[in-house]
């Protein structure tokens, strides 16, 4: 299995300009040394908090921001800087988080979901119809809804409205930016759902940025762990979540609520005490700048930001 | 038995669609006691939000019928202007969303002070001081300069923190919190859920607990009502409710939440949508058409709460024989695999 997208000490840094002649005084380093690979067919999650700097990694990779170092490997070959070329903007897409904001209110579902296609290939009206009917088949809406508008469909549906143009020219990677956080539960079920059949399907490899994780433990095979524009832990989901090692990880974990009525209260203490534990050791875990510390290999697969001991 | 602090009687909030009302809250009866959580859950549409804003009387353009009973008077016979009185004092609402919630042209300790002035809890000259010890009540670090910022210099979990330190500001009887964590991160969530549980104790007032959370519910709340199409098809102890949920509609919605040991595998789907008020069967099981595999025998023509074991009530019979579509499918796989088995050995 090779590896689809490889990123490499990827840095993102927004000036800050001031003062009189609005010279660049500073930089928000947004995103600051971040390295992942992600292999064919599989789905990565990236999670952190808001300000993280997860979605400014997606966005990075499908050349929505600029960077400031680093470079991006897709299929081996750099597409950072001067290196993309058209065929990569068609292999990689986006689906993004607010199913109300990212589609066009003034265009119909058929305009919307054809005009990747329309971007990059000559195609006769005809064609275009049946290829969006094929498109609306696969996410699963009626072909009744060509020509409707966005607000006359559900959350779920309009988020299936944004999957459909995510896969109208047949992409390899999707970068999925917290594509169910706005959706209620029993439509998150029905979304997550399609989109694995999709994956399967088209063979997709997947970006799946969110900060639930719980969606993020089923959906994804490998997870990294986002803290102030550095990954902090990176493993295989049992990894991540049977056994944790950075205190930031653990910390998140014990912050999920559980359904389970049972053991509410050990959770509770469990929170409380690492909770204790974050305050008291968590600036072992940072360098000078409070950022991160480098990622070391606890295993294959398995690299956390430890401390060194002593 | 301890005497209830809200009691609502068969509430109805009716909009107007096309020159007709539409009850989206339709005959709803809740009790909760002083030092109770009690958790309102359902999907967006079902009706929580409209039921609070009904208690809170913020709805301007509705039909509100029924009885409120809130610490004996009762709300929707009182004027608006007694009204302003108890709204935001002994009863009062964190709200959902605190990017929209708070003033942007005020400053955090003027939109404090201005709760305290309305409800003449504090004497001019120690409001100011009295403001920001409510904000260091919420955890809000270096107090003094947040008072002095205005809302859009503060992140999201720290403006709900101001918002909560609004709604506990005169010491509220009654708390009703409107999904106050669904715009937060994790860690954040956890804070602000401790924060009302110890505010909650302190003030031994009750919480009206509004979310789609589960996971938050079970951590919360002492009581679960769960909400559909406008009204509480079920309504038990949490505890209870966790363990044994009955109505098929709670069934789904604790199937529909991916759970840690089924990686990769199918989530529960409830078929459907929750139907327009205008367009809405009222007189049988509203359920009903999001579970078409059950039998339509099963459902009782307009549908009753029932009590069905100590203080654990369920809306129509269809959860007597109710089953999960999936579950039903697993077991015919696994019959028919059990049959080719038996087919074989035979042959």
């Amino acid at each position: 299995m090779s590896n689809l997208l490889e990123i490499k000490d990827l840095k993102v840094y927004y000036p800050i300009r001031g003062g009189f002649f609005n010279t660049v005084k500073d930089y928000v380093k947004a995103v600051d040394g971040v390295s992942l690979t992600i292999p064919d067919g599989t789905t990565y999650g990236l999670v952190g908090e808001s300000g993280s700097g997860k979605t400014t990694t997606g966005k990075a990779v499908i050349g929505l921001n600029h960077i400031t170092e680093g470079e991006i490997l897709f299929k081996g070959k750099a597409i950072s800087g001067s290196g993309k070329s058209v065929e990569n903007s068609k292999e990689i897409q986006m689906i993004f988080q607010d199913p109300y904001s990212s589609l066009n209110v003034r265009k119909r579902v058929f305009d919307i979901v054809s005009e990747p296609i329309r971007n990059y290939h000559k195609r006769t009206k005809d064609e275009l119809i049946a290829e969006v009917l094929g498109l609306l088949q696969k996410v699963g809406l009626p072909p009744g809804s060509l020509y409707k508008y966005p607000h006359e469909f559900s959350g779920g549906q309009r988020q299936r409205i944004g999957v459909a143009r995510a896969i109208a020219l047949n992409p390899e990677l999707i970068i999925a930016d917290e594509p169910v956080s706005a959706l209620d539960v029993s439509v998150q079920a029905q979304v997550l759902n399609f989109m694995q059949d999709i994956q399967e399907e088209m063979n997709l490899t997947m970006l799946f940025i969110a900060h639930d994780l719980g969606v993020v433990r089923h959906m994804c095979q490998h997870i990294g762990i986002m803290y102030q524009g550095r990954l902090v832990e990176e493993g295989t989901t049992e990894e991540i979540f049977n056994n944790p090692q950075h205190l930031y990880t653990k910390r998140l974990i014990a912050a999920i609520p559980d359904t389970d009525v049972d053991k509410i209260e050990e959770n509770l203490e469990v929170r409380q005490t690492i909770k204790e534990e974050y305050e008291e050791h968590f600036h072992e875990y940072l360098d000078e700048e409070g950022k991160a510390l480098p990622l070391v290999n606890i295993s294959p697969t398995h690299k956390v930001a430890l401390p060194a001991k002593g | 038995m301890e005497e209830n602090l809200l009691s609502v009687r068969n509430l109805t909030t009716s909009f107007k669609i096309d020159g007709e009302y539409y009850p989206a809250v339709d005959d709803v009866s809740l009790d909760i006691k002083p030092n109770e959580v009690v958790a309102l859950v359902g999907e967006s549409g079902s009706g929580k939000s409209a039921t609070a804003f009904s208690l809170m009387k913020l709805h301007r353009a509705a039909r509100i019928e029924g009885e409120v009973l809130f610490n004996g008077k009762d709300l929707m016979k009182i004027k608006e202007n007694k009204m302003n009185t108890i709204r935001g004092g002994e009863l009062s609402m964190i709200f959902q969303d605190p990017m929209t919630a708070l003033n942007p042209l005020m400053k955090i300790k003027y939109q404090i002070m201005e709760t305290l002035k309305i409800h003449k809890t504090k004497r001019k000259e120690d409001r100011e001081e009295y403001a920001i010890e409510l904000l260091r009540r919420v955890g809000i670090p270096r107090a003094e300069r947040v008072g002095e910022s205005f809302p859009h210099e503060l992140s999201g979990g720290m403006r709900q923190r101001v918002v909560i330190a609004i709604a506990i500001a005169n010491r509220p009887k009654l708390l009703i919190a409107d999904e106050p964590t669904t715009a937060l991160d994790v860690t954040i969530q956890a804070q602000i859920l401790d924060l009302i549980r110890e505010l909650q104790d302190d003030l031994n007032s009750g919480v009206l607990l509004i979310t789609h959370d589960l996971g938050v519910v079970a951590e919360m709340a002492d009581r679960v009502a769960v909400m559909y199409a406008g009204q509480i098809v079920e309504i038990a102890p949490a505890r209870e409710l966790f363990k044994d949920p009955k109505h098929p509609y709670t069934r789904s919605l604790l199937n529909s939440l991916p759970s840690d040991d089924v990686q990769g595998s199918k989530l529960h789907v409830i078929e459907g949508v929750v139907p327009p008020l205008n367009k809405m069967e009222r007189d049988s099981c509203r359920f009903a058409p999001r579970i078409p595999w059950i039998d339509d025998d099963e459902h009782e023509h307009n549908p009753q709460l029932r009590e069905i074991s100590p203080n654990h009530y369920v809306r129509c019979t269809c959860y007597k024989n109710f089953y999960l579509k999936s579950d039903r499918e697993t077991s015919i796989e696994v019959e028919a695999a059990q049959m080719e088995e038996i087919d074989e050995v035979t042959e």
